[in-house]
């Protein structure tokens, strides 16, 4: 049983998959237990996965039985067992967040949200489980089509959005098939560890050079890497609360994996960096990407479309530690990896909680919710300082890997973009604090208290997975070191 | 001498962290209970901290080692005298502060008290965690925990004013952290470690440009919370909070953080050696030098009494730095007694500016004429403080003082003195002239000419930091070796020449 672990992880919500259609017309309240039981399952069996990893080394799982490069390889390793916990843990999150905000925002079309909610998280698993460069595109196609579906479900403007993301995934996806044709026509293997292998040989080679060169473009559309973002934030903002929440921290995390697989898993990381400078250029756009999802933010007045253009900031900062293409950069990046899925999806949550209560996500509507919403914008508060990177936590430790990796190859501009976007970020989540926080009053009045405001605190199945993440936040902020330590240093190319 | 593993210092800094919850969700329902919390928070604290004191003095290391946060470098107190001697004036003036506040959040029945309460706590919190820090992350991680804690003390009044005060603050104070982040980023890079070592651990290490670069952008990020003038502008605004806010974190807390942190960069982990080498301490002591006379300038001129006293304290800031910038032991003895002695004194006058306000509304200095006849308690500990501050014996400041002269002439640098004795004098210039206004001139017709005191709440514990800063100056070691504590730590440091 243990053995087949990794496979589990997408098959089980593959199948649960298509049998929640039936269950819902059966009886549609048992949908939410019945994805909820699919995701634990996954999530249980990632973290067996993960230690098995961690005990006995990488796995290897040949599908039907037949052997790489002809047949379908699973390989887990180091990274992909750490990202498969994240994605798994994340998934399940916004699942038992998503009851209410499902049944306020969709309540004619919960079945098949939930169905296509379950194909999506199998896709994310399977992007990340996958040895093989074209089960890997079919998986990236699986997540890409649940998500235009999802998100064109939501509010108004929802379905340009979606369709605005169809024409540019689906470019995406091209450039990716493309190169991974390429790859196949100079090889004639599409198994990674077998590319591996045979690709130094060929570096000369223009396809080759042309081949990596579009699944990076691929992989940084579907990443939503400036200047690559154009279709994210309309689709992001119009989709429905747990579906951003979803897709927010996911899909743009499961392709920062990508990229880095390809570029120092499939290519040897002395391709990536001195052959092609892709490493040069990709720092050098993280950092635009960077300061134009700071700079974009602060022009925001809307909550969530606020977050996503941080988001669109933070996309930078995965780009950039992989940009720099040494230890600390890279540890920077795969713990961010992490922290970031942390955050996003506690932000997105929120949001939705406030637009749940206040069906409002004005920043300028915010007065008194800390008082109608304490434990909501308490979390908030402990998130937003993650984000600007106060310790103890987490999101404070991948800034000092990313600021040390930059400082390590004398990289002082982009050190110096790293502190920036910190400040832009507390000015940022300052801004919305203050807004929710403080309670203006002309001159020297000392009264009691002013107007009551009545408590109407989030339903509590957003609210635990708010809490829960906002604890996580704080404590693997606290347990940094011991990641690094025991997954994150193995994940990296030895050579660095 | 030895290193001691003990709990003790997780738990000073827990016990508030707890108090802080607990006041949180007492909250207004039961008022009583909740300043039951912090009253308890503060006794526990200080005599978890008490408790470490003999050890310390016997050239003990007390150590406690939380967590590894990255190769090299562990979440980890490490308590020397140094640090010991922060904690002891900090947990010690937060009892004080703690009676005082209650008497002062409830005689203007002020709003939003649970979140006052609940900051100050954590504020404490963070506090300890600085003083006992056993390298320069674990540092960096209170400070900054430090910085957010204050901010809803500094809007607290939540008007226009204070709101603009709290955005001023938020600025000047996260652009500072992250100067000091890359610093201590610089560091790592160059050594592989932070950790804190009596005589710095960087001798060696790197070019010597770099070296001053670190330098400069520590101290500049550590000054601003020091209020190091040109980097100052954030204190005299934020003087809009609460007055036992700006008693315990504008004169001692918060500020003496910053300096806390100078000390520690020149002293841990620059070391005397280094500095000489790279001729920083000179630089760093005329840059002082600027601050002390013109601050000094700046009080003399404003009329509102606690601008006045938030320039005084920049100026004493900055003599403190400028102590240990000598480098040398009556030095470095004096500097760090300063923050002590300062810190009684100057809570003292805080406390006064906030009693005056509590019963007469009044703010400025140009409308107390006479008010001494009115509250004759609070005006005497007014001229105990003034008198410490301008260095006239037998206050406490006069110790300090003078070994940091003793300190300027030790390193043969006889400018400094003149800049210490012109500080004195300004001190005179700008706080005298309160003292006798208060007492002998005619007063002002709303001035009640018979006893009529603040509240004994506010009246006791402002009396007790004037007293005590009286006995510090007469006997330097009453309460808790207080003063070896501090030549201790300049023993150290300098041990390691």
């Amino acid at each position: 049983m243990i053995e087949q672990a990794p496979v589990l992880i997408v098959v089980i919500p593959l199948i649960f998959a298509f049998i929640t259609p039936l269950i819902g017309w059966w009886r549609k309240e048992l949908c939410y237990p019945w994805i909820i039981l699919s995701l634990t399952l996954s999530t249980f069996c990632s973290v067996i996965t993960l230690l098995t990893v961690i005990n006995t080394g990488v796995i290897h799982y040949h599908l039907g039985g037949w052997l790489p490069p002809w047949g379908i390889e699973y390989a887990v390793d180091y990274l992909n067992a750490f990202v498969l916990v994240i994605v798994s843990f994340t998934s399940l999150t916004v699942a038992v967040y998503s009851k209410k905000s499902v049944e306020l925002e969709l309540p004619e079309k919960t079945i098949y949200f939930y169905t296509v909610f379950l194909l999506q998280a199998t896709g994310f698993f399977g992007i990340i489980v996958t040895g093989d460069m074209f089960n890997l595109y079919v998986f990236l196609e699986i997540a890409s089509l649940a998500g235009y579906a999802l998100i064109a479900v939501g509010e108004e403007g929802a379905p340009m959005a979606s369709f605005r993301y169809v024409i540019m995934g689906t470019i995406g996806a091209s450039f990716y098939l493309l190169g991974v044709g390429y790859l196949y026509m100079t090889t004639g293997s599409l198994n990674m560890a077998d590319l591996a292998r045979l690709l130094p040989d060929l570096y000369g080679s223009k396809v080759v050079l042309v081949a990596f060169t579009f699944l990076i473009v691929g992989v940084a559309t579907k990443m939503a890497l400036f200047p690559l973002h154009g279709w994210l934030p309309d689709a992001y903002e119009k989709a429905p609360s747990s579906v951003s929440a979803l897709l927010a921290p996911l899909m743009t995390k499961v392709s920062a994996y990508v990229m880095i697989r390809i570029m120092f898993t499939v290519f040897k990381p002395y391709f990536s960096i001195e052959m092609l400078p892709v490493t040069t250029i990709l720092s050098w756009i993280a950092a635009a990407a960077i300061l134009y999802g700071a700079v974009m933010a602060l022009a925001q007045t809307d909550l969530k479309r606020m977050l996503v253009y941080v988001l669109l900031s933070e996309v930078g900062y995965l780009v950039l530690g992989i940009g720099l293409a040494n230890k600390n950069g890279l540890t920077g990046t795969i713990l961010h990896i992490m922290n970031d899925a942390c955050m996003m999806v506690a932000l997105f949550m929120i949001v939705g909680a406030i637009v749940y209560r206040c069906g409002n996500r004005e920043i300028s509507q915010f007065r008194n919710l800390h008082r109608r919403m304490p434990f909501t914008m308490a979390a908030f508060v402990i998130v937003g300082l993650s984000v600007v990177g106060i310790p103890p936590t987490c999101g404070f430790f991948s800034k000092w890997y990313l600021i040390l990796g930059a400082v390590d190859t004398s990289q002082w501009v982009l050190a110096g973009v790293l502190v920036l976007s910190s400040l832009l970020n507390a000015i940022l989540f300052f801004r919305v604090i203050e807004y929710a926080y403080i309670e203006p009053r002309g001159g020297h009045d000392n009264g009691g208290e002013s107007l009551a405001v009545v408590r109407e605190e989030a339903p509590l199945t957003m609210l635990i997975p708010i809490i829960s993440v906002t604890a996580g936040i704080v404590l693997l902020g606290l347990l940094s070191g011991r990641i690094v330590s025991t997954v994150i240093q193995f994940a990296i190319p030895a050579c660095f | 001498m030895g290193v001691i593993v003990s709990i003790k210092p997780l738990l000073a800094v827990l016990v508030t962290l707890v108090a802080a919850v607990l006041i949180l969700f007492t909250g207004e329902r039961n008022r009583n209970l909740r300043e039951f919390w912090t009253l308890l928070a503060s006794i526990i604290k200080f005599s978890i901290v008490i408790s470490m004191v003999p050890l310390i003095l016997k050239g003990n290391i007390i150590e406690y080692t939380i967590i590894s946060l990255t190769p090299g470098i562990a979440l980890q107190f490490r308590i020397d005298s140094l640090g010991m001697f922060f904690g002891v004036l900090a947990s010690f003036l937060w009892i004080i502060t703690s009676v005082y506040s209650i008497g002062y959040v409830r005689s203007l029945d002020e709003h939003a008290q649970t979140r006052y309460f609940f900051n100050f706590a954590l504020c404490l919190s963070a506090t300890m965690g600085i003083a006992f820090a056993g390298n320069l992350l674990t540092l960096f991680i209170f400070y900054e925990i430090l910085t957010v804690a204050t901010w809803p003390l500094v809007y607290h009044k939540e008007t226009e004013e204070a709101i603009m005060a709290g955005r001023k603050y938020l600025v000047y104070t996260l652009t500072a952290g992250m100067a000091i982040l890359f610093g201590i980023i610089l560091i790592y890079s160059l050594t592989g470690t932070t950790d804190f070592k009596p005589g710095g651990f960087l001798s060696g290490c790197g070019s010597a440009n770099i070296l001053r670069f670190i330098f400069v952008i520590l101290i500049l990020g550590f000054g601003v919370k020091a209020a190091v003038m040109v980097l100052h502008e954030w204190l005299p605004s934020a003087m809009v909070a609460p007055t036992p806010v700006s008693a315990l974190l504008h004169a001692v807390a918060v500020v003496k953080a910053g300096v806390f942190g100078c000390l520690k960069v020149i002293l841990y982990v620059f070391g005397p050696e280094l500095l000489h080498e790279l001729n920083l301490w000179l630089v760093l002591a005329y840059f002082v030098s600027f601050t002390i006379i013109v601050s000094g300038m700046y009080a003399l001129a404003q009329d509102n009494l606690k601008r006045r006293l938030a320039f005084s304290t920049i100026n004493n800031l900055a003599i403190i730095i400028m102590g240990a910038a000598m480098l040398t032991p009556s030095g470095i003895k004096g500097a760090i007694f300063h923050m002590g002695s300062h810190g009684f004194m100057k809570i003292t006058l805080f406390f006064v500016a906030g009693a005056i306000y509590v019963k007469t509304h009044k703010e400025n200095i140009s409308e107390l004429d006479g008010i001494g006849r009115q509250m004759p308690l609070t005006m005497g500990a007014f001229a105990i403080g003034a008198m410490g501050i301008a260095g006239i014996p037998p206050v406490c400041g006069f110790i300090s003082k003078w070994y940091m002269a003793l300190g300027t002439l030790e390193a043969n640098e006889v400018f400094f003195l003149f800049v210490l004795l012109t500080s004195a004098m300004m001190d005179i210039a700008y706080f005298f002239p309160i003292i006798y206004s208060s007492f002998f001139k005619k007063p002002k017709e709303d001035v009640i000419p018979c006893f009529n005191e603040a509240p004994m709440m506010m009246v006791i514990p402002l009396m007790v930091t004037a007293i005590i800063s009286i006995i510090l100056g007469i006997f330097p070691n009453a309460f808790f070796n207080f003063f070896n504590i501090a030549s201790t730590a300049a023993g150290k440091i300098l041990g390691g020449m």
